[in-house]
This record gives structure tokens, sequence and C-alpha cells, in this order.
């Protein structure tokens, strides 16, 4: 008897059952064929086109890639963006593992303490942005503050200085986004089996010897998506620019993401704005492509 | 109750991939209690996922009564399932647990009482209704599924290794309560195991599974007395039967097997067999339980002095092993008459309960007729009389 | 893992893990504390005084007028996350019932295009999306917003339920089927029961998530449709007339504390939905 056979005694109610799962998953799919990988393409299209403030289909090939390289703005976001999140994500893991590997012992009230370090993830970064451009104020700010509490020669006018402006940015986003990492590392760390750390105590290995050489390189995998999640935050950070800064002074804190929107929204220049959001597309994919292959290929190890 | 029958059942997941159950046949009777044996990949829990319509299958026709229900949804094919996670529903109190497939039946509130009560009485588990799977033993846990594969009052039931969860004093205990239910209730059971002696115990009959195909299909008994070959030797009975490879010779016309242990020989007689047979390369199979000690009048049987390497005590026997042919056997022994490590000892064995193997294919050569054609069960009268 | 070498160590080091881990509280509360002595304050006091210095009056003139410019806004954040947070959540448990339940062909590969629209970064499909909510008349508009969150939500969504019902036992479904139940009979009364959970984890963080969007807000929303992160931006970045500081943090605590009220009442939730989306995503 073939298969056919079989599938044609189903009742009609019986045949729905079975088409269900499809048709409960097909609008989704449908959104993200389109809403995702559609879009991606269309941006994709635009980027080659000579579109300003409203979309035109006229090719212009690589135009708007040659204007986007010859940009000075854009090569300033982008060196910001290197140095924003080399900064962002040096500190904040350094900062998170060391809070994570001190809250690993046995320390009273942990709970709330862990509370405090993570508060901040729940925050918009508009919020975020405001507080910190309020305390990195010059003049009103904690510049004013350290100076009343008797530090006269303290200046902090980061905000405005294009040198350093970087840097507050770094700062507030850190502020952020540490705790979380702080997080990860100590489920990470609650996940070490302790029968290693005894061994290693038998072995006579000092405490700070047994985290940096055996405890901490086994979270390997912990690091790496600290890693690619931090780098997703600053590829992606647009708020806390906007909130802060808005890419000033003049556009020395401009970031990728805030000169697609700059371009692309207000300056009617939507070919280039694509260009300049497939590049970043292509800097996640850089990242993200050699992650997944790398977990991919550790799964199939195992 | 009802019949159930397998023709030429065939599954695979993919034109490229291997299938997952070749040709499977098989018929059992109403009442019957048919075990799927077989390690883990043979195909058993395929097909009985194949019979539960929780698969489809590729090929064949599932019969349930003499009608076809392969194309039913599992819903319409009356059978109800005991799993090996026992996959009670985890925010349902027992009663609901046991309920819930009657209400969705729409079966009367007090129909459904009445049947939840019924049900709780014979498993004994009366006082637990209220409670969630969370709170309950591993072995309520398995009263409860069963209760619910219960009350349907289904045609068939399922049971997928429903022991395997188990501790093992508690699985002995649910063994016989399991076929205790079998025998107050007749109802036709399909049961896959892969432990043997579950399927021993259990069966009225035993499919022996490997790689998506029935190796032999049989009363318990047929399967250890009478293995259609190497593989289904070798996986019932425990300890396991053992394998002496060697080449039989035929000395005036008869076929014999030559054990050598290094401090003896011994010739086992084995019929004629068919022509060329003492050309090939053949595995002479014997359980621990068929080797003995030779008696000191000696009884006719064919012996052997062998070395003791290792002993192991079990209790109700001794498991003592010797070096045949190279090979390591084991026999079966009544603890009072243990020997030493190092003792030597007169071995006997009776020729007619050997079985022979076909080295390269596992096949059993002289099938039936054991072990080849002149020496049978028959035989055994005249050999001792000799 | 907790060393029980460390509690024997001398007390030194155990102080001087303790005064960091307390100096470390104080940095992050720093500016917590700031914003809300800072919205208490009157502007002639804020220029005198400093950061930590505390009011000379206590005043909620600030709170009043953060109100009067962000609250309407705030009524819209609500109008907006409430449905979006409600129907990506409902949409993400079916996609995860049928994704770890249901599999066909095919179905693991649209998880795998699915999974990438955690790491999307959304400037590759704003300008289309802002086309498509033209053509359906839904630019600035609140329901446009709606639209757009549970699209680009649905991502993290799909990826939690899946990920929890991966670890139920597919017997649980089998046993629910043998028992007569369809597809919604089982995902409502056996499954749905069993999420409470990773519903909280998925509420929550999409309820962050969505509270705090600005990017989405800025660009498809203006005028009256605006979320209150757009708002509060507009009010913190507008160079005319004197800046009122008290205004800005008031109207900045107003924007954050419904996100603050869920981490300190489901923290535990939140901690889990942010490291299971850091899992996979």
């Amino acid at each position: 008897m073939s298969t056919i056979a079989v599938l044609n005694k189903a009742s009609p109610l019986d045949a729905l059952q079975r088409w269900l799962p499809r048709l409960v998953l097909a609008p989704s799919m449908l959104i993200v064929l389109v809403g995702f990988y559609g879009y991606i393409l269309w941006t994709f299209v635009l980027s080659f086109t000579n579109s300003s403030f409203m979309p035109s289909y006229k090719w212009v090939g690589l135009a708007q890639y040659a204007r986007l390289m010859d940009n000075d703005r854009w090569w300033v976001a982008s060196k910001n963006l290197l140095l924003f999140g080399g900064m962002f994500i040096g500190i904040s893991l350094v900062v998170g593992v060391l809070l994570a590997v001190l809250l690993d012992q046995r320390i009273r009230r942990e709970g709330f303490i862990r509370t405090v370090y993570l508060y901040p993830m729940a925050l918009s970064m508009i919020v975020t942005g405001t507080a910190w451009k309020w305390l990195l104020n010059p003049g009103l700010g904690l510049d004013k503050m350290l100076r009343d509490w008797g530090w006269e020669g303290f200046r902090l006018d980061w905000l405005v200085d294009p040198d350093r402006v970087v840097y507050c940015l770094v700062i507030a986003a850190v502020w952020q986004a540490s705790g979380f990492v702080m997080a990860l590392f100590l489920a990470g760390l609650r996940g070490v089996d302790p029968s290693i750390i005894r061994a290693a105590q038998v072995d006579g290995a000092s405490l700070p010897t047994i985290y940096l050489r055996i405890v901490l390189p086994s979270l390997r995998p912990v690091f790496f998506s600290a890693l690619m999640i931090l780098a997703h935050i600053a590829i992606k950070s647009f708020d806390l620019v906007a909130a802060m800064t808005a890419g000033g002074p003049g556009y020395a804190s401009d970031l990728p993401a805030m000169f697609m929107y700059s371009f692309t929204f207000s300056r009617g220049q939507m070919g280039m704005g694509s260009a300049s959001a497939i590049l970043m597309l292509g800097a996640i994919l850089a990242i993200l492509v050699p992650y997944l292959y790398s977990e991919l290929r550790s799964k199939r190890h195992e | 109750m009802a019949t159930l029958e397998l023709r030429n059942v065939n599954k695979t997941y993919g034109s490229g991939l291997p299938d997952t159950l070749k040709n499977i046949e098989l018929k059992i009777g109403s009442g019957e209690f048919l075990i799927l044996v077989g390690p883990s990949g043979c195909g058993k829990s395929t097909l009985m996922n194949c019979i539960a319509g929780l698969e489809q299958i590729s090929g064949g026709a599932i019969l349930v009564d003499d009608a076809d229900i392969s194309g039913m949804s599992p819903k319409d094919r009356d059978i109800a399932m005991v799993f090996q996670s026992y996959a009670l529903y985890p925010t349902m109190n027992v009663r609901d647990n046991i309920a819930f497939g009657l209400k969705i039946r729409k079966m009367t509130p007090a129909a459904i009482d009445e049947e939840v009560a019924r049900v709780a009485k014979l498993l004994q588990i009366e006082h637990l209704l209220g409670r969630k799977p969370g709170q309950l033993s591993g072995g309520q846990q398995q009263r409860v599924a069963m209760g619910r594969a219960l009350a349907r009052r289904p045609r068939i039931y399922l049971f997928d290794e429903p022991l395997s969860n188990l501790d093992a004093k508690l699985r002995v205990e649910m063994r016989t309560e399991i076929k205790l239910m079998h025998q107050r209730l007749k109802t036709t059971t399909v049961y896959v195991t892969h432990d043997q002696i579950e399927a021993m115990t259990l069966g009225d009959k035993v499919a022996v599974m490997k790689d998506g195909l029935i190796q032999q299909f049989g009363t318990p008994q047929q399967i250890y007395n009478d293995p259609a070959n190497l593989f289904v030797a070798s996986f019932i009975g425990s300890p396991p039967m053992n394998f002496i490879p060697l080449r039989l010779q035929r000395q005036e016309g008869r076929l014999l097997a030559l054990l050598d242990s290094g401090q003896g020989r011994c010739e086992l007689p084995l019929g004629t067999g068919e022509a060329g047979l003492e050309a090939r390369e053949v595995i002479l199979g014997i359980r621990p339980e068929q080797i003995s000690l030779a008696g000191v009048e000696g009884n006719g049987l064919p012996s052997i002095r062998a070395q003791v390497q290792v002993t192991e005590p079990t209790g109700p026997d001794t498991l003592v092993f010797v070096t045949l042919n190279q090979t390591k056997v084991c026999c079966r022994l009544a603890p009072e008459f243990a020997p030493q490590v190092g003792e030597s000892l007169s071995l006997q064995f009776d020729p007619a309960r050997v079985l022979l193997f076909d080295a390269e294919t596992g096949e059993r050569l002289g099938r039936g007729r054991a072990p080849l054609d002149t020496v049978g069960t028959d035989n055994i009268a005249q050999f001792r009389g000799r | 893992m907790s060393s029980s070498l460390a509690a024997r160590r001398p007390s030194l080091s155990r102080l001087a893990v303790y005064a960091t881990l307390i100096a470390a509280c104080l940095v992050y509360l720093v500016p917590l504390i700031v914003m809300l002595l800072t919205s208490f304050k009157s502007p002639d006091d804020i220029r005198t005084g400093n950061l930590l210095s505390w009011p000379e009056v206590i005043t909620g003139i600030g709170w009043v007028k953060a109100w009067d410019a962000v609250g309407g806004y705030f009524w819209n954040s609500v109008k907006i996350t409430v449905p979006a947070v409600l129907i990506s959540t409902l949409v993400g448990a079916l996609n995860g019932y049928v994704l770890s339940m249901w599999r066909f062909r095919g179905s693991q590969l649209f998880f795998g295009l699915l999974l990438f629209g955690c790491f999307l970064p959304f400037q590759t499909v704003l300008l289309p999306a802002s086309f498509t909510l033209g053509k359906l008349g839904l630019a600035s508009t609140t329901t446009g917003l709606v639209l757009v969150h549970i699209v680009y939500g649905l991502a993290f969504t799909t990826l939690f339920f899946r990920n929890y019902y991966t670890s139920v036992p597919q017997a649980l479904v089998q046993a629910a089927r043998l028992d007569g139940a369809g597809f919604f009979t089982i995902f409502g009364r056996i499954l749905l029961p069993m999420s409470i959970p990773i519903i909280m984890v998925c509420l929550i963080w999409q309820f962050t998530q969505i509270w705090n969007d600005f990017l989405f807000g800025v660009v498809f929303a203006s005028g009256d449709a605006q979320p209150i992160t757009v708002a509060l931006n507009n009010l913190v970045n507008t160079s005319t007339g004197a800046k009122e500081y008290n205004v800005d943090m008031a109207a900045a605590m107003i924007a954050g504390l419904p996100t603050l009220l869920v981490y300190v009442l489901a923290g535990k939730y939140f901690l889990r939905g942010l490291t299971a989306g850091a899992v996979k995503g």
C-alpha cells in the first residue's frame, strides 16, 4: 500500500490538524522573509541608487559607496566606533569579570549588590544618556562637585572636547552594561565544577592563580558570548549618542548608527544612508559568522 | 481487546536515509502480550510510535481487528500508551491526569469520576489523586501513567520502556505488577524494552529487532532455546551465551567440534550435517547453564578438564570462567560445587543443546534440528543409553 | 563556585573585597541618586549647590513640569508597549511550540533564518519599513509602532519559547495526542500552564525592549504619536530657553520608572531573559 493511499483515508479535519503547525507558522515565515530578508535586499538595492529625499531606482552602481568612502564624517564615525567599541568592550569585560569574581567569594547581601550592579541595564539608553550628560556637564556636573569638595584644579569638560567626547560615551555605556557582564560571568562561575578548584588547592595553587589559570580560562564560551553581545550593542548604539551628544560637538562623537540616521532621515541622502546601513550589516556579519562557525564546529566536536 | 497485525510495514525518514523499519511482519492474537526487544536504535520505539499513530508509516498496513488503522490520527485509534518518561502533565494533579483523555472524549463528569475511582483502586493510588506529578516518587508516577492508560479502556496498550527509569528493586516489583494486571485485564499489549529479562518474563510473544528488521518472532522459549541467529542468541540470556569460534572436522562421516582447554581436549559429536560444512568457520554457541560439572560416575556426555581462572559468586549460582579454544567461557555452576581459582575442573557438555552459527553471516546452522541433523532432542536418550 | 579557601584567608583581603564591592555599588548608584536629588531641586539650587548636595528646599515643580511635557507621551508608550508585548509574546509562544513540538521539513531552516533577526542591525530595514508603514497609512501612528515592534520582536520571543519547549519532553505532547487532544488543546491545556516562567521572562524582556526603544520611535513616529523616549530626548536636547535640569531629570525618571519598577519586582526573570537572550542572541 502506498503512502498516498494512507493519506487519502484521513478525514478533512485530520488533514487540517496535520497542516495546522504550518499554518500557524506561516505568518511569521512571511514576516521573516519579507520584513527581515526582503527589506535587507531592498536597502541593498537602494544603496546602489541615487535616492535622496525620496527613493528613486536610478542605478548608480557603487557611487554611493564611493561617496561614503570620501566622506570625512563617515570616517570619523567609523574610527569612533573602533575607539568606542574597543574601550567599551574592554572596560566592560574587565569590570564585569572583576566584580563577578569578587562577588563569588561568599559575600553577604550578594543578592542586593547584584541588583545594584545590574539595574542600569533596565534603563533606556536615552535615560542613561540624559543622566550622564548631566553628570558630565562642564560647569555644573561632577566638574563643579569635585571643586566644591576641595579639588580646586579639577576640570572635566570632555563632553564639549572634540578629542575626548567619545570617552563620555564609553563611561555611560560601561556604566550601563558592565553589570550585565558581571551577571553573565557570575552565572558561569557558579557552573564551574567545585572539584576542579579543590584539586587545584590540593596541588597548592593560590586563589588568584586558580582564578587566572584554571577558572577563567574555562569560561571561554561565556567570554565569547559577552564579547558578541557587547560588540552588537556597540555597533547598534544610537540612542546613547542621540541623548548625550547628538554626535557633537560638530560630528566629533558620531557613530555609524547616528550617521546612517542623520543622512537618511534628516539630510535626504537615502542612497548613501543605505550604503552605510549595509556596511553596518557587514560589520555585524564579520563578527557573527566566525562566532557561529566556531560555535557550530565545537558543537560537532562534542 | 483486539488482534494486532503488521503487514510489511516500512518507515523511512527520507529517500537518502537508510530505512528505519524494513518489512515488519507481526501478528498477535486478542489479549496477547507482545514484546519488542532490541538494542537502542533498532527501530522498536519507532515501530511503537507508528502503531500509536504518532509517526506515519511509509508503506504497509497496520491492522487492528483486521481493519487498517494506518491512516487514522492517534486519537481515533483507541490505543493508550505508557511512556518511558511517564509524560504526566506536570500542571495537573493525578486525578486530572487520568481524567484528561476522558474529558477530551466528552464523557460525563459522573462517568469520569467513576472511571477515575475504578482505576485508582486498581492501581492503589487513591491517596495520591490530589497530588501533582512533581510530588510523586518514580514508582508512583509510573502507576499514574499506567492509570491514565487504563482509564480509557483502549483496545490496545502500548508500553514504551516503562520501567527503565526505576531503580532495580522497584523495576522487579512493577514488572510483576504489570504481568498481574495483564493476566487480569487480558488486553492486547505491545511492550518495548531493551531489557531481555523483561522480554523473557512478560511476553507471550517476543520480537527481537535489530537495524529495523525483526530478527526473530516467537515465544520466549523459542527465542531462548532456538535462536535464529547469532544476534538473537547473544542478546537474550544473562550471562550471555558463550561463543567459541572453531572449524568443524569430519570423522567417519560425522561432524565433530574439537575443544581444547590447554589441560585437555574433547570432541563434541554434532551429527552428519551438510557436505562441506567441515571446511567452514563456524561459531559454537553454548549457554553457561548448559555446561555442568562432570559427575564421578560419568553419564556418557563428553567432558573436558579445564583450569578455573575467575569465579563470580552471584548467590544462587557461581559463574566460573575457563578458557576453551583461546576463548573465555562462562559456566554457571551451583554454589555448593564452586571451585577455587586455579583449580582444575571436569566440565561436561550436552551436544544436543549446542548451537552452531555461520561465522560469516551469523545465521544459525541446522536450525530446528539442534544442533545438526542427526542429533536432536530425541537423540539424547539414545546418547545416554549408549 | 565559592571557595572555602577565601573564608580562611586573612581578613585584610576580605576587607578589601568588601570595600571594592561597596565602592562599585556607590558608583552604580550615584547617577540614580543624582537624578533624584536634582529632580527635587529648584533651578537656583542647582546652580548654587552641586550634584550630591541636599536640596535647600524640596520642590516637586520639576516633576509637575516634566509630567506636563512628557506625560502625554508616557501614555503613548503605554499604548504602544502593552499590545506589542502581548501579541509578540503570544505569537512567539505559538512559534516556539511549533518549532519544538511539531517540526516539519524546513522548520529548522526557518528557525535559523529567524535567529539572525536577533542580530539584525535595524538600520538595514528602517527605510523599507517606513515605506511600508506609509503605504499602509500607518506612518506616524502608535499602531504603526506596535506593528514594527511585533515584527522585530518575534526573533527573541520565538527564541525564548522554542528553547524552553525544547527541554519539555516530546512524550508529553504524544501522550496528549493519544488522549485525543488536538494542536490548540495541547498548547492551551498542557504547555501554556507550564510556561509561566518563560512567559514572565518574555513579557519582561519585550516590555523593557519596547519601552526603552528609541530608534523605531524617532524614525516611525512624529508629533503626537511619539513614545516617551523620543519626547524625553527632545525635551533634554532643545536649545531654546534656559535649561531646567530639574525638569530634565524628573522626565528621565518618569521615562525610566516603569522598567526600573519591573526590574525591582521581577529581577529574577529580567536576568534570566538577559542571559537566555545572551546564550543564543
